[in-house]
């Protein structure tokens, strides 16, 4: 597995598209310091950034990957190597080397900023963890899209579709329930809402560890509560590695049963 | 060498094996034609593991190929269409298959034998389908395996390369070894092969040698017999 892993990261290093998302973070980093001025605040718009974005660059990735190395894929299924071995070492590939761009495209300009005599560290760890969490989840469910599809429009269609619906759709249906049976105690359904997807699962808990919980009235007061609390952070952690676990299951299911 | 029992496999409706048995002996050169969608390709990913079957049992040298993936170590294959990661270097690709199958000195004398020496350096994408074809044969044949298996090993080769092609399987041949061979160019078969497998619908319609063909048929040559079969079963 460490054998494909290694190629595939050499190979996604070397294309112009690692380069370009890393620059853009730079980038952003870069501005966002520059016009704000100020570590925490840069650190909130650079949330609202993350959260919408990292999953739709790790869906598009995931997906443009897996079509486009199906022939390298066939020239290892013909070698003696464990199929899902080549899938996770593909998977982990794409998404190490989306991970290091974006830990390294933001990392740098904050660590020059003077990020580590700050207090926003912790902050900015946090954004980091949760933007690397979502890259792994979202190309693991690209890469399952894309499994499941021979047709590469198809499997592009529902890739955006899916990041749509996590990522606008949901928050959307969400508050609909919540304005519909706003007579009943909401506090539990909401909290189980936020913990079902993982992209408000992240902003959550980024913006209760900003302490902005205040802008959120009283559910931000139960969210406080349950986020706050260290048994809410591992609860939120254990989330989102079930987020990563489950699709990488399935990927290896599918490894095991499919035709090339 | 390879025996298979009661091989079924459909891709949606399309039922391409349909309890397919062949036993194919060590040594020698067998050829597997048939029309097109015939199921040969089918037949030989099968074998590879890389499509896997609804029904039926594969075993490569005496042991069954289910979930396994070692026994591929006894294998060289050749596919059809030649498609590489298109951004790596000719060098870098013989290198990657290398390091994930084991050490070879085979592939030097064989890039050599096939002049490829100037494309060492460049990238797959810009290589021409018959320097691709070439790349390909280099990789097949640089391990020193038990078993062969090329499919439409011709395809874009110019005529020296072909002639270079037939002696290199000849000499796989005298080694001992089995080989694999599927192909729509007959002369090219009728040439090389001691054995062909001829498909038809997901079954085997005959396997022997090219005179029995020849005498089944009652036809003078090897191209006629074959298309003889192909009209009476009205494909």
């Amino acid at each position: 597995m460490f054998k494909i892993l290694k190629y595939s990261f050499f190979d996604l290093m070397r294309s112009r598209w690692s380069y370009v998302y890393f620059a853009f973070y730079l980038l952003l980093g870069i501005v966002l310091l520059f016009l704000n001025n100020d570590l925490s605040k840069a650190v909130i718009t650079l949330m609202n950034v993350i959260i919408v974005l990292v999953p739709l660059i790790g869906t598009i990735f995931g997906v443009m990957y897996y079509y486009n190395s199906r022939e390298f894929t066939e020239l290892l299924l013909a070698q003696p190597l464990k199929r899902p071995s080549i899938f996770l070492g593909q998977y982990l590939g794409v998404a190490l080397s989306l991970s290091m761009s974006l830990v390294l495209g933001l990392g740098i300009p904050f660590i020059f900023y003077g990020l580590l005599k700050s207090n926003a560290i912790w902050d900015f760890s946090l954004l980091l963890i949760t933007g690397a969490f979502l890259t792994f989840i979202f190309t693991a469910l690209a890469f399952n899209i894309a499994m499941s599809n021979e047709n590469k429009i198809k499997g592009f269609g529902y890739a955006i579709l899916l990041w749509l619906f996590l990522a606008i759709i949901y928050d959307g249906l969400f508050l609909m329930t919540l304005i519909m049976f706003e007579d009943y105690p909401l506090d539990k359904v909401s909290l189980i809402g936020t913990m079902l997807n993982p992209i408000d699962l992240s902003r959550t808990l980024i913006l209760l560890k900003l302490d902005i919980s205040a802008l959120l009235g009283y559910t931000g007061a139960v969210f406080k509560q349950f986020f706050g609390t260290s048994f809410g952070l591992i609860i939120s952690f254990i989330m989102l590695i079930v987020w990563v676990i489950l699709p990488v299951l399935r990927i290896l299911y599918k490894s095991k049963r499919k035709d090339f | 060498m390879v025996s298979i029992q009661g091989l079924y496999k459909k891709f949606g409706k399309n039922k391409v094996l349909s309890g397919l048995d062949l036993e194919i002996e060590e040594g020698g050169i067998f050829a597997v034609l048939g029309p097109n969608g015939s199921g040969k390709t089918t037949l030989i990913k099968s074998i590879l593991g890389m499509v896997i079957p609804n029904k039926g049992e594969i075993s490569v040298l005496g042991k069954n190929i289910k979930n396994s993936s070692k026994y591929r170590n006894k294998i060289d294959y050749l596919p059809q269409i030649a498609n590489f990661p298109s951004n790596l270097k000719v060098k870098e690709l013989i290198k990657m298959i290398k390091d994930l199958r084991g050490k070879t000195a085979e592939d030097e004398s064989l890039i050599k034998l096939f002049k490829l020496e100037p494309f060492l350096n460049k990238k797959l994408n810009t290589l021409s389908g018959g320097t691709k074809q070439k790349v390909n044969i280099v990789l097949t044949f640089m391990f020193d395996s038990p078993l062969i298996i090329l499919d439409e090993p011709t395809t874009g080769l110019d005529p020296i390369s072909l002639i270079r092609l037939k002696t290199l399987i000849q000499t796989e041949k005298s080694k001992g070894k089995t080989i694999l061979i599927t192909s729509h160019i007959m002369s090219f078969v009728e040439e090389v092969s001691d054995e062909i497998v001829f498909l038809l619908e997901g079954n085997i319609y005959f396997k022997g040698s090219i005179s029995e063909l020849k005498q089944m048929t009652s036809q003078p040559d090897f191209e006629h017999a074959i298309a003889s079969i192909l009209t009476t079963n009205h494909v």
